[in-house]
């Protein structure tokens, strides 16, 4: 019985694979000199049912935001009205005119050098910890717990303590970047570590390597995908993070815009940059992501 | 005087108050260049006794002389072919052999040495062709050639082989068995099979070492298979010294040691 429905299928499926050679097939002898339209053209389909939809979605959201901000005594402003307040700080991310007066494109740069410095800190401790924790049994006894309790703590709840600490406000907020990605980052390492297969390990035994080449030639590699999970979440962290970090320190971040522009109740500056944090946000993501995927290729399959 | 010596080894399991013993007593003497299978149910021990002689797991008692000195530590000079190949699937194939070349002969042999012996070995096991392939990428026999070609480029006094054929299937299995034997014949080494059946252990070894089923496995029975080498598989199929040590074994297994629990 399996057998007959089983030739159907694949049939259907070659029939159907056959039929949608065709429109590749025909444009070619009746326009042989646009063969890059021809290659062009699925490309474009892709790109067009990727993007067509969140698009509409995001018509709609504004289209329906415009109506519910269209009265005189709403207290938000619609898209309408952020577009004639807000039109530099949206088409000009990157003007110069001041030392307070400059592109939004410039404050996300000073934010993302923050998490640059303190989301590498944190990688860098993180996988070390991470390691530790999730090589030895008596590391684990004793750290985790600490890991555990301290990981719940709020970022912005240690920028007092750092404050008072580095008595300044760059190292502060770079400070809290750190202490918000670094748990993420532990937590996954210890368990990808404690998920290395014993036959990597009898491997490592055999050759004798010694704990430094099996830090790098069997933990990382082989932990590579959890590390990455972590590494994602902690950049995602870190960039929640900046943005309350840099409200209270000052200076030129994108968080500190969004509170200047609080008290001086610009709020279609606020939602523009909104906008861009959120942007940045999700490229952030994919780029850790893209790395991992890159980085961690053979990894995942055996 | 003998190359490798089993001497006495016990093996317990402690688990909380429980203790079970695995291994009971077992001596062995293996000479330099012989070609000695462990035979057994599944569950008698067998591969503790080699990760006892790779020194992965400690014995309870007793311990391992490799040419009258103690081993209880792992170690190269013991390579272990590990059943499920144990590639690292981050290395590609040339890499994960050179992974153990690069260690074992770092000091003594230069780059150009090394890549050489890189190569000759994958030749060995014919997976030159395949050197910048990832284990994903080939299929379960050419992963444990692969697997082999590790094994033997860290130039062990003794190569164990911990079921290394178990997972292929039965063609594929006889043509790994086929280079293993070539292998063999070329270079000499000395190699302990674990296996649990019973034409791969009379086709490869000189001799079969039978176990009986476990707690406790002992030792119950030690084979001598004269045949004589080269061995050809379809040759042997009406060998009577083929034919014999063939029900030597099975008669073992299943008449006198017959696994209960299977039944």
């Amino acid at each position: 019985m399996g057998q007959p429905v089983l030739k159907g299928t694949t049939a259907g499926a070659t029939l159907v694979s056959l039929s949608g050679k065709q429109p590749e097939v025909v444009p070619l002898p009746a326009a042989p000199s646009k063969p890059l339209l021809a290659k062009l053209l699925p490309w474009g389909r892709s790109a067009l049912v990727n993007l067509l939809p969140p698009l509409i979605t995001v018509a709609l959201i504004l289209l329906f935001w415009q109506l519910a901000a269209h009265g005189p005594q709403s207290s938000l402003p619609p898209p309408t009205k952020i577009w004639e307040e807000a039109k530099d700080l949206i088409t000009e991310p990157f003007y110069w005119a001041g030392s307070q007066d400059i592109g939004l494109g410039w404050r996300i740069l000073v934010s993302l050098q923050r998490v640059a410095i303190g989301f590498s800190l944190a990688a860098v401790v993180g996988v070390l910890l991470g390691a530790l924790v999730g090589q030895s049994v008596w590391a684990m006894r004793g750290l985790d717990p600490v890991f555990q309790v301290l990981r719940t703590v709020p970022p912005l709840a240690w920028l007092p303590l750092s404050l008072a600490a580095f008595r300044d406000s760059q190292p502060s907020a770079i400070f809290v970047i750190f202490i918000t990605a670094i748990w993420p980052i532990i937590i996954n390492t210890a368990v990808g570590i404690r998920n290395i297969p014993q036959d990597y390990r009898n491997v490592a035994q055999v050759l004798r390597l010694n704990q430094i080449e099996f830090f790098y030639k069997i933990m990382v590699p082989s932990a590579a995908p959890y590390i990455f999970t972590g590494l994602r979440i902690g950049v995602g962290l870190s960039w929640l993070a900046i943005v309350a970090a840099e409200m209270l320190t000052g200076g030129v971040g994108i968080g500190f815009f969004i509170w200047d522009a609080w008290n001086s109740s610009r709020l279609s500056d606020i939602i523009v940059a909104l906008v861009y944090i959120g942007v940045v946000g999700f490229l952030l993501d994919r780029l850790v992501a893209l790395i991992g995927h890159v980085v961690t290729r053979g990894t995942a399959t055996n | 005087m003998g190359y490798l010596k089993i001497d006495h080894v016990d093996k317990r399991f402690q688990r909380g108050a429980a203790t079970t013993e695995v291994l009971k007593d077992i001596s062995l003497v293996i000479d330099k260049g012989e070609f000695v299978s462990i035979i057994g149910h599944s569950g008698c021990g067998k591969s503790t006794l080699l990760n006892i002689v790779a020194g992965l797991t400690p014995a309870t008692t007793g311990g391992i002389l490799l040419e009258g000195k103690e081993v209880n530590a792992p170690g190269p000079d013991r390579a272990v072919v590990f059943q499920n190949h144990s590639l690292l699937p981050w290395l590609t194939v040339y890499d994960n052999v050179a992974l153990a070349v690069n260690k074992v002969f770092g000091g003594v042999k230069s780059r150009a040495e090394r890549h050489d012996w890189i190569m000759h070995n994958l030749d060995l096991v014919q997976m030159g062709h395949a050197k910048d392939k990832r284990p994903a990428e080939i299929s379960g026999g050419m992963k444990q050639r692969v697997g082999i070609a590790r094994g033997l480029a860290m130039e062990p006094k003794i190569l164990l082989l911990d079921e290394p054929f178990g997972a292929l299937d039965a063609l594929t299995r006889a043509h790994l068995q086929d280079s293993v034997m070539q292998i063999h014949a070329a270079l000499g080494n000395t190699m302990i099979m674990i296996t649990h059946d019973v034409d791969e252990a009379v086709l490869l070894s000189d001799r079969i070492v039978m176990m009986t089923n476990g707690p406790s496995a002992r030792i119950g029975e030690v084979l001598d298979v004269h045949l004589a080498r080269p061995r050809k598989r379809l040759e042997l199929v009406t060998d009577r010294t083929y034919i014999a040590a063939r029900e030597a074994v099975l008669k073992f297994l299943y008449e006198r040691h017959r696994f209960v629990e299977a039944a």
